[in-house]
C-alpha cells in the first residue's frame, strides 16, 4: 500500500462513504461485538499477530539473550543458523532481537501518532460542529487544504520544518491524520446533533458542551473506530518509510524501518539483512489490517460475514 | 459544461492560495538558525551578523509577512521558485526535468494499476463468492499490507540481482523504468482492485443488469457495456485520491530504485537542510494533485449524464 | 388454441443464512399462444421468482432445483445458457417492476433499444437506430427521434415503462413476462400502459404472463388466472369464472379484499393472518392457518396433509372441499 488516504478504502469496504456509517452504539452493545470479533476468522489471526507483537515488546529482554545495539565484528553478516535464528547484520547485531525491539517502536508509533491525530482530529471535528458558523467556515477551510495535499508532502512539509527525527515522525504522521478525522468526526457530529433525542436534551436545558462530549462523543465511536482500523496501519506505514527514507528513527535504533536503510546494498550478498526487518514491518500490518478486516464486519451495521 | 468549469476552477483557486500559504508558512516556521546554519563556522561572528542581515533582506525577511507572501506569490506567478540555498542555482532548472521523470513513472504506474486493479476487481466482482474472489482479495489484502519500498526491493532482489533482468539501478532508459513502475503500480493496485469489486458488486446487483440480460444480450456486453461504465464513473471519482497515493508512492520508490525525480530530490533536500527546494517541491506536487483532481471531476461531469451541468 | 408454455413442477430454492428458503416449491402454468395469462398473489408468494425462473435469471443464492419449462418443444431447464442468451429477448422477453430501475442510466435510450436488433438481428448501427425511433412512435413516445438521444433520467416513469414495452416487443417475441408492470407508476399512467401492452400483444400475436397482486388489472386484462399462494398455484380459472365462483378459501379472501368494481384495487391485506414465514411452513395445506372455511367446518386434514389441484368448473382447485370423495379418505 501507498501512504494514501485511507477514506478510500474505507468507502470500498463499506460500500458508502464513511460519513453515512450510521451514528450509535454497534449492535448488541459493544460487548456484544468483542465477541463476535474473537469468533471472527479474521479477528483471531489478526489479533494473534497483534498480541505477539505486544508481547515481544513487552517481554523483549528476556526473549533474546543478545543486545539490539552492541556491536559484533567477529559475527557480521552472519546467516540465519541456530545462534542467529534470522541472522545478523553488517555490524554483527542479531536481527532478530532488532526485529523483536522494534516491535516496541512499532507499538509506540501506531499508538502514539493515531492517539495524536484521533484527539487533534477528534477536537477540531467538535469543534466545527459545536462552534458557530464561522468557527466551522474557519476549521473546514483548514481542513480542505489540509487534505489538497497528498498525504506524504504533508508529512514531508512538517520534517522539514521540525527536522528529521523519530519523535518529528511521530508528530508528522499525527498531524497529517488530523484533518481525516476532523472531517469525518464534523459530519457525523452534525447528523448527532440534528437527531430528535439531542434535541430533547437541548429542550431540557443541556449545555452545548455537555451535548458535544456526553452525547455527541459516545455516538460517533462506531465510525471513528473503523476510521482508525484504517488509520493505524497507515501510520506504522508511513512511520517506517520515513525512517527508511532517513528522515524518521535514525540508526542505529532497532527501528524496521532503519534498519532497511543501507538494505539495497545488501541484497546481493545477505538478504536476510532486507528480509528481516521488511517481513516484521509487512506482518505488523497485515496482523493490524486483518483485525480491523474484523472489527469492521463486527461493528458495520450491514456487515458481511 | 462551460458553466461547470468555470465553477469548478473557481473552486479551485481558494485551495491554489491555500497551498501557497503553507509553503509560504513553511519559510517562515523554519528556524531562521537552520538557515543560517550554513554559515556558522565558516566565518567570524560579526561577519555572520553581517551575513545574516544581507540574508534577511535578500529573502525580504525584514519585510510584513504580508508583503513577503505578495512577492512570494508574485515570484511563483513568474515561474520564479527562488534559488537553492545550497547550489544557488535557480530551482526550476534544478526539478525541470526531475519534475518530467516523476510524472512519467506516475503515469506508468497509473497504467500498470489500472490495468491489473480493474481486471482483478472486475473478475472478483463477476465470481463473487468463489475461489477467485477468494484468492483476488486474498491477495489484495497482501497488497494493502506489504510497503511499497519493501516490495521494490523484492522485486529487486528477484528481477534484478537473482535473475538479472532488468537493471538494479535506474540508468535512465525503458528499462530503469519497468521496476519502479510495476512495484508502485501492483502496490496501488491492491486498493484499486478491492473498489473496482465493491462498485463492480453494487452495479451487478442493480435492476438494470437483471432487464439488460433479458434482452438476450451476450455476457461479455452486459459486463464490458453496460455494468463497467457504471461502475467505472464511481471508480472516477476516487481516481483523483488514486493518483495522490501514487504520487506520494512516487517519492518514495523514487530512493528505492534512484530514480531522478522530485519525490527523491525533496528527501535529499531535507537532509541537506536546502528547504528552499522542498518548499518548492512540496507546491509543485501539491498543485499538481490538485490540477489532476480539477481534470478528473471534469471528466467525471462530462462522463456521467446524469449530472446536471450549467 | 395451441399450448405455448407448459411449467410443471418448477422449484425454486434460496440457500440463506436462516435456512431454505422454498420460494417457488412445485409451480404449474400453462400459456396459449396469444393468451394473456394473470398470476397473482400477495407480495412474497413467490410470482416474481416463477416469472424470472422461466427465463432462468434467478439470482443468487436462488436455485432452480426441480421441474420442466417446456417452450417450443424443448425444457428451457435443459438448454444450454447459450440458448438461453438467444432466446430472451427474442422469443422470450421481459418487463419489470420498476421501469426507471430497469434501464442503464449511462446509456442513451435509443441505443439500448437497437441492441436488440444488433445482438439478435445483426442489424447495422444506424438501421437499428432506425427501428428504434419507429418503435419510440409506436408505444406512444412524443419527438421519438429526439427521445432516443435522451438518458433513462430524462423520461418520466409511463415513459420509461413504454421504453421497457418497446423493448421487449421490438422483435415480436411468442411470450411476454410482465412482472407488475404497472405497480409503480401513477394510478393515472397504469390503464394507458395496461392498454399498451393489451394492444401491442395483440398486434404482435404475443401471449402475455401478467404477474400482479392487483386483481383490478387481472380482471382488465387476463384471459385466465393462477391464484399462487406461499410458492404454490392454488387456484387456476378463466378469469370470469374465477371472478364470479371462485373456489379456492384463499381466491375467494382476496376478492372480498377487493372494493367494489370501478375503481383501481388498493393493495391487499385484508386477510386475516400473514403467509407463513419460509421456516414455520405447514407441511400440509398451506393456506389452513388463515382458512376461514376450515375453521368453520373444523376440518382436520387441511392441517395433516398437502391437497393436490383437483379440477373444479374450468381449472382447478388446492382446496380439500374441491377434493373427490375418494381423496379425502
Amino acid at each position: 500500500m501507498t501512504l494514501a488516504d485511507p477514506r478510500e478504502l474505507a468507502a470500498a469496504d463499506l460500500g458508502t462513504a464513511l460519513d453515512e456509517v450510521p451514528a450509535g452504539p454497534p449492535r448488541g452493545g459493544f460487548r456484544a461485538a468483542l465477541r463476535r470479533l474473537w469468533r471472527h476468522r479474521s479477528g483471531k489471526i489478526g489479533g494473534g499477530l497483534v498480541a505477539l507483537i505486544v508481547f515481544c515488546a513487552i517481554f523483549a529482554p528476556w526473549l533474546t539473550p543478545y543486545d539490539p545495539l552492541k556491536l559484533d565484528m567477529i559475527d557480521r553478516l552472519q546467516p540465519p543458523s541456530w545462534s542467529h535464528w534470522l541472522g545478523t547484520d553488517e555490524l554483527g547485531r542479531d536481527l532478530l532481537t532488532r526485529v523483536i525491539y522494534g516491535t516496541r517502536y512499532m507499538l509506540l508509533v501506531s499508538c502514539v501518532a493515531t492517539a495524536i491525530g484521533a484527539t487533534g482530529g477528534i477536537l477540531l471535528g467538535l469543534l466545527a460542529s459545536a462552534g458557530g458558523k464561522w468557527t466551522d467556515m474557519a476549521v473546514m477551510r483548514i481542513v480542505d487544504i489540509m487534505l489538497a495535499f497528498p498525504y506524504i508532502l504533508l508529512l514531508l512539509a512538517i520534517i522539514a520544518i521540525l527536522g528529521p527525527s523519530l519523535v518529528t515522525a511521530l508528530v508528522a504522521v499525527g498531524v497529517a491524520s488530523m484533518p481525516g478525522y476532523a472531517r469525518l468526526v464534523r459530519g457525523e457530529a452534525l447528523s448527532v446533533r440534528e437527531s430528535e433525542y439531542v434535541e430533547a436534551m437541548r429542550v431540557l436545558g443541556a449545555g452545548n458542551w455537555r451535548i458535544t462530549f456526553g452525547t455527541v462523543l459516545p455516538n460517533i465511536a462506531s465510525p471513528l473506530v473503523i476510521y482508525t482500523s484504517y488509520t493505524m496501519p497507515l501510520a506504522v506505514l508511513s512511520a517506517a518509510a520515513l525512517s527508511f527514507l532517513g528522515l524518521g528513527a535514525q540508526p542505529p535504533l532497532p527501528e524496521w524501518g532503519a534498519m532497511l536503510v543501507q538494505s539495497r546494498s545488501f541484497l546481493r550478498t545477505a538478504s536476510w539483512v532486507v528480509a528481516a526487518p521488511g517481513f516484521a514491518i509487512f506482518f505488523a500490518i497485515l496482523g493490524l489490517n486483518l483485525l480491523g478486516n474484523a472489527l469492521r464486519d463486527v461493528l458495520d451495521p450491514k456487515a458481511r460475514t | 459544461m462551460t458553466a461547470y468549469i468555470i465553477r469548478r476552477i473557481a473552486m479551485t483557486v481558494p485551495v491554489l492560495f491555500g497551498i501557497l500559504f503553507v509553503t509560504f508558512l513553511m519559510k517562515a516556521l523554519i528556524p531562521t538558525d537552520a538557515v543560517l546554519a550554513l554559515y556558522s563556522g565558516q566565518v567570524s561572528e560579526e561577519k555572520a551578523a553581517e551575513a545574516i542581515a544581507q540574508i534577511r533582506a535578500k529573502y525580504d525577511l525584514d519585510k510584513p509577512w504580508y508583503q513577503q507572501f505578495a512577492i512570494y506569490v508574485g515570484d511563483v506567478a513568474r515561474g520564479d521558485l527562488g534559488e537553492s540555498i545550497r547550489t544557488r542555482q535557480p530551482i526550476v532548472d534544478e526539478i525541470g526535468y526531475r519534475y518530467w521523470n516523476t510524472l512519467v513513472l506516475t503515469f506508468a504506474s497509473l497504467v500498470v494499476a489500472l490495468v491489473v486493479g480493474l481486471s482483478t476487481g472486475i473478475a472478483s466482482a463477476y465470481w463473487k463468492g468463489t475461489w477467485i474472489d477468494e484468492v483476488a482479495m486474498g491477495i489484495g489484502l497482501l497488497g494493502i499490507s506489504m510497503p511499497a519500498f519493501f516490495f521494490g526491493l523484492i522485486l529487486i532482489f528477484f528481477f534484478a540481482v537473482q535473475l538479472r533482468w532488468l537493471p538494479v539501478m535506474n540508468a535512465g532508459d525503458w528499462k530503469g523504468l519497468i521496476l519502479p513502475a510495476v512495484t508502485l503500480g501492483l502496490i496501488e493496485a491492491a486498493p484499486l482492485s478491492r473498489i473496482t469489486r465493491a462498485s463492480m458488486v453494487e452495479v451487478l446487483s442493480q435492476d438494470y443488469v437483471k432487464a439488460i440480460r433479458a434482452k438476450g444480450l451476450p455476457e461479455r456486453h452486459v459486463i464490458f457495456r453496460h455494468a463497467l461504465p457504471n461502475a467505472l464513473l464511481s471508480i472516477l471519482t476516487i481516481l483523483g485520491l488514486q493518483i495522490g497515493g501514487l504520487l506520494g508512492g512516487a517519492f518514495i520508490i523514487e530512493v528505492v530504485f534512484g530514480w531522478h525525480g522530485i519525490g527523491e530530490l525533496a528527501v535529499k533536500a531535507i537532509g541537506w537542510r536546502d528547504f528552499t527546494i522542498t518548499q518548492a517541491i512540496i507546491l509543485v506536487s501539491a498543485t499538481t494533485y490538485v490540477l489532476v483532481n480539477l481534470v478528473v471531476d471534469i471528466l467525471y461531469a462530462w462522463a456521467d449524464p446524469r449530472i446536471k451541468l450549467g | 388454441m395451441s399450448e405455448l408454455l407448459q411449467v410443471e413442477g418448477l422449484k425454486t430454492h434460496f440457500q440463506t443464512e436462516s435456512g431454505l428458503v422454498r420460494a417457488v416449491d412445485g409451480v404449474d402454468l400453462s400459456v396459449n399462444e396469444g393468451e394473456v395469462l394473470g398470476l397473482v398473489g400477495e407480495s412474497g408468494s413467490g410470482k416474481t421468482i416463477t416469472a424470472l425462473s422461466l427465463i432462468r435469471l434467478v439470482s443468487p443464492p436462488g436455485k432452480i432445483v426441480a421441474g420442466r419449462v417446456m417452450f417450443g418443444g424443448q425444457d428451457l431447464l435443459q438448454a444450454s445458457e447459450r440458448e438461453m442468451v438467444q432466446l430472451r429477448g427474442d422469443r422470450i422477453s421481459m418487463v419489470f417492476q420498476q421501469p426507471k430501475a430497469s434501464l442503464n442510466p449511462v446509456r442513451r435510450v435509443g441505443a439500448q433499444i437497437a441492441e436488440l436488433f444488433i445482438h439478435h438481428r445483426g442489424a447495422s448501427r444506424r438501421a437499428a437506430m432506425n427501428q428504434a425511433v419507429e418503435l419510440l412512435a409506436r408505444v406512444g413516445i412524443p419527438a421519438p427521434e429526439r427521445k432516443a438521444l435522451a438518458y433513462p433520467h430524462e423520461l418520466s416513469g409511463g415513459q420509461a415503462q413504454r421504453v421497457m414495452i418497446a423493448m421487449a416487443l421490438a422483435l415480436k417475441p411468442r411470450l411476454l413476462i410482465a412482472d407488475e408492470p404497472t405497480t409503480a407508476l401513477d394510478v393515472t399512467i397504469q390503464a394507458q400502459i395496461l392498454d399498451l401492452l393489451r394492444e401491442l400483444c395483440r398486434d404482435t400475436g404475443t401471449a402475455m404472463i401478467l404477474v400482479t397482486h392487483d386483481l383490478g388489472v387481472i380482471a382488465q386484462t387476463a384471459d385466465r388466472v393462477s391464484v399462487m399462494y406461499a410458492g404454490q398455484i392454488v387456484e387456476e380459472r378463466p378469469v370470469a369464472r374465477l371472478f364470479d365462483d371462485p373456489r379456492h378459501p384463499y381466491t375467494r379472501a382476496l376478492l372480498a379484499s377487493m372494493p367494489v368494481q370501478g375503481r383501481v384495487a388498493p393493495r391487499l391485506g385484508a386477510i386475516p393472518g400473514s403467509v407463513p414465514p419460509p421456516g414455520r411452513m405447514p407441511a400440509a395445506c398451506r393456506f389452513a392457518p388463515r382458512c376461514a372455511v376450515r375453521a368453520e367446518r373444523n376440518m382436520t386434514i387441511c392441517t395433516h396433509e398437502m391437497p393436490a389441484l383437483y379440477p373444479v368448473e374450468g381449472g382447478v382447485s388446492r382446496c380439500w372441499c374441491d377434493a373427490p370423495a375418494e381423496a379425502t379418505t
